[in-house]
């Protein structure tokens, strides 16, 4: 408070105090003068008032005790009496040393004050002893559970005089606006002709859809001057509360029924003409179009609300170092480790308590891998967003107009699975807007829009996350991609291959078909970097594309790095691995059928031939080989393919370790893992294995050639 | 342009610290020492809004009130009336009588300004 108001207070008090005591001596003379009365109260009035104001809390407080006292005395409900007269005069003595004493710094006398307040409550008929409210105004107590959204449909429909109190309606309707996320919907259909208007008064009302953190009290204080002067509704339609997981809300009618809008009875009239409903509701008249609107928006809002709430109760929480997660993974790890250890050694010993300790300690460590791993989870579509830029950038650069949709943003991905993904999609769909989509003018000469999407979607697909990015631009163009691969020598001009085979060529490391180096694209990162990235995921890349109507890069990536179903399988000494998510089944080979295919590597699986790849050969293992080896049906890329092995041992728990730096570029190995008594057992890695058998047999001429 | 708003109050001390707290934040004031001058300054004086006390010599608050909403110029502005609370039956007078608001007293400037901002809209 600036001192110089302080002093006009003072002065001002004092004026008043003295204007006090020339009243109350006056009223001594005439008692039932009522003037007298109210310059008394006036006085004690204002020097309460502006006491408080000035940060004389001393003073209003004491002040407000005698005001009480004079209120009742100008209403009639008292005499002034001697003892009256020479109580108030004491008062105001106090109020002035109290006054004094702020200026001075001295302590005032309390006890005097004390003594003058209960002299007066005395002389109260009977007096209630019910306490003083106190002079400061106190503040609202903030909503307890402030934090939950939650939505609310106020309907205001204010009196039509409500310009005549000075109220703006849209002023309060913007209050309401600041609490949070709002819709706002005018009922108009009120608006009489132009004739017949009074443009003094309001023939509007509005319904609200709100989603604030404020709470019921917040909403109310918005309309706290104009409760009395308005029909007023306020409707809790979602309690933010995490139940409420159906992204759908309520049906229109429902909404309708529940604002009063129409009945029960009218809906199912309605319903029975079998049309969209809302567009019935208007059409038979029940209904004005505004207030089903109103009602669609509330629906809109509702399930917008909810969206966004599933998606921030996935990423919210709990925030956790990176490091502390990884620590945890390769712990849990460690245990899986052990625990395979712990049951293989509780099968060898028989001892049935032994065994069922060891299956109990299985199954906790399967919830505790389970859950560890979960926590690395995150929705991809933080990742998403962020592409919305990058589109959004550069279709200006190359005078593009591209949309980018998205779907499946709450698929969750490992962590580092999704930061790895990053770069490889940033490629991808720089590629879909650089090469794929055409330009404008080109787009409308083929007939298409001028504006050009690029969609990135996501979803789950058993132990993999599928992530497709499809454009509508042109295509891949199968001659060009041939004539540049064979200009660079990657194939040779006389080379058959499927279309298949020729839109992989773009995996091949240095090719690009951009005529010219853009700004966009060509700066040395190409799609083999893209495989390279992918596949080091142990994801895997395909493309399908029709030239004209666009392209789809499908990307396949397990949901975590750390730890795979698999099988794990022996050959001779030595154990390997295989992940689950590519064996279809497992059938048996024998001499005779080996016999039967005249030595080709072909099996009869159920009538389906199937090619297969005996292992042995090809990790040249020389152990002695079993009379019945056993066949690991795959599905790689939609093909079948059996790999031979010893026996199948069974599924496997895999805690992936990566090889070092000297055997990281082996083909077909992607890791290693530790079994529990301690042997090491090799990754494979079915479909680059696959692919080196092929261009083995292929005598290396097409050795670039990736899958 | 800053909008300009009335206090009418017969306390010198709280016509001082409403027109300091309105100046700081920005607006225009206009100072009226009782509802008597008030109403003879809104007479040819459009304003943009009016906070006015309820008990002041001459004509009092619900006077000006009333005789505000009965003149041309400034017939649709926000009218803030200070009361105190122990008022209650006084807010609802007020109210009839066509005030916007009202404001508790003792107030802080911050709370001021908050009603000023709500009811200008």
């Amino acid at each position: 408070m600036i001192e110089q108001h302080i002093v006009t207070y003072r002065e001002e008090a004092n004026e008043l105090l003295a204007e006090l005591e020339t009243s109350l001596l006056e009223l001594e003379e005439n008692p039932t003068d009522e003037e007298l009365i109210g310059r008394v109260f006036r006085a004690m009035h204002t020097i309460k008032g502006s006491g408080a104001m000035f940060g004389f809390d001393e003073v209003a407080q004491f002040t407000h005790e005698v005001e009480t006292v004079f209120d009742l005395v100008r209403n009639g409900k008292m005499t002034v009496s001697k003892l009256l007269l020479n109580l108030t005069l004491r008062a105001r003595d106090h109020i002035k040393s109290l006054l004094d004493a702020s200026v001075s710094g001295e302590e005032s006398d309390r006890a005097e004050g004390e003594a003058v307040i209960a002299g007066l409550k005395q002389l109260v008929p009977s007096s209630p002893n019910e306490p003083s409210p106190p002079p400061v105004q106190s503040q609202p107590a903030p909503d307890a559970g402030a934090e939950t959204l939650k939505t609310w449909r106020i309907r205001f429909k204010p009196c039509p005089e409500i310009f005549l109190s000075g109220t703006k309606p849209l002023g309060l309707i913007n209050e309401l606006r600041e609490l949070g996320t709002c819709h706002v919907v005018a009922h108009t259909a009120g608006v009489p002709v132009l004739n017949d208007m009074n443009p003094e008064l309001c023939y509007i009302y509005w319904d609200i859809i709100l989603t604030t953190a404020r709470g019921m009290d917040a909403i109310k204080d918005v309309f706290i001057f104009i409760e009395d002067d308005c029909e007023l509704k306020v409707d809790l339609i979602d309690d933010g509360g995490t139940g409420d997981t159906d992204l759908d809300y309520k049906k229109l009618g429902d909404i309708l029924v529940e604002r009063g809008d129409l009945s029960p009875m009218e809906i199912q009239k309605i319903l029975g003409l079998q049309k969209r409903f809302g567009e019935l509701a208007v059409a038979v008249g029940a209904i004005t179009p505004d207030k089903v609107q109103s009602a669609l928006v509330e629906q809109q809002h509702v399930k917008n609300v909810r969206q966004e709430r599933a998606t921030q109760e996935s990423t919210s929480s709990i925030r956790v170092p990176a490091e502390k997660l990884d620590l945890l993974v390769n712990l849990v790890g460690e245990l899986v480790t052990v625990q395979a250890h712990l049951s293989q050694t509780a099968a060898l010993h028989g001892n049935t308590d032994f065994a069922s300790i060891a299956e109990e300690v299985e199954r906790l460590t399967n919830d505790l891998r389970d859950t560890a791993l979960n926590i690395r989870m995150l929705p991809i579509g933080t990742t998403f967003s962020k592409f919305k830029r990058l589109v959004r950038d550069l279709s200006q650069e190359l005078g593009k107009e591209i949309e980018m949709e998205t779907e499946g943003a709450e698929t969750e991905l490992d962590k580092t699975v999704i930061e790895r993904l990053n770069d490889p999609l940033v490629h991808l769909i720089r590629n879909s807007i650089d090469h794929g989509i055409e330009m404008p003018d080109v787009r409308l000469a083929a007939g298409k829009p001028a504006q050009g999407t690029v969609h990135l979607g996501a979803m789950h697909s058993g132990d993999s996350v599928l992530i497709t990015i499809r454009d509508d631009g042109a295509g891949l163009d199968k001659e060009a991609i041939r004539s540049k691969a064979v200009e660079r020598g990657i194939i040779a001009a006389t080379a058959e291959l499927s279309d298949k085979e020729i839109y992989n060529l773009i995996f091949a490391p240095g090719f690009s078909t951009a005529a010219k180096v853009t700004n966009v694209s060509g700066r040395g990162v190409g799609m083999d970097v893209v495989k390279k990235a992918i596949e080091g995921l142990r994801g895997s890349i395909d493309i399908t594309t029709a030239q004209g109507t666009g392209s789809t890069i499908t990307l396949k990536i397990p949901l975590t790095l750390a730890i795979i179903e698999s099988l794990l399988v022996r050959i001779g000494p030595d154990y390997f691995v295989m992940p689950l998510s590519s064996v279809e089944e497992c059938v048996e080979l024998t001499r005779d059928n080996i016999e039967e295919a005249h030595g080709r590597h072909l099996a009869n699986v159920r009538g389906a031939i199937v090619p297969y790849i005996p292992l042995r050969d090809q990790f040249s293992i020389s152990a002695n080989r079993p009379d019945i080896e056993q066949i690991v049906i795959t599905n790689i890329h939609g093909t079948k393919v059996g790999f031979v092995v010893d026996s199948v041992i069974g599924e496997h728990q895999t805690v992936i370790k990566s090889l070092g730096r000297m055997y990281r570029d082996i083909k077909g190995i992607s890791g290693a893992t530790i079994l529990g008594d301690g042997t090491v057992a090799l990754i494979l890695d079915m479909g680059l294995l696959l692919q080196s058998v092929e261009t083995l047999e292929q005598g290396g001429v097409s050795s670039a050639i990736p899958m | 342009m800053a909008k300009l708003i009335m206090t009418a109050d017969d306390s010198a001390s709280v016509r001082q610290m409403v027109s300091f707290t309105l100046k700081q934040n920005g607006y225009d004031v206009l100072e009226a020492v009782d509802g008597k001058d008030a109403l003879a300054k809104l007479s040819s004086q459009k304003v943009d809004m009016l906070i006015t006390d309820l008990n002041m010599p001459n004509v009092d608050g619900l006077g000006l009130i009333r005789g505000v909403r009965a003149g041309a110029l400034n017939k649709f502005i926000p009218i803030i009336m200070l009361t105190t609370e122990s008022q209650d039956g006084k807010k609802s007078e007020g109210k009839a009588a066509g005030a916007t608001g009202w404001i508790v007293k003792p107030f802080k400037p911050e709370q001021l300004i908050a009603v000023i901002k709500k009811v200008l809209g």
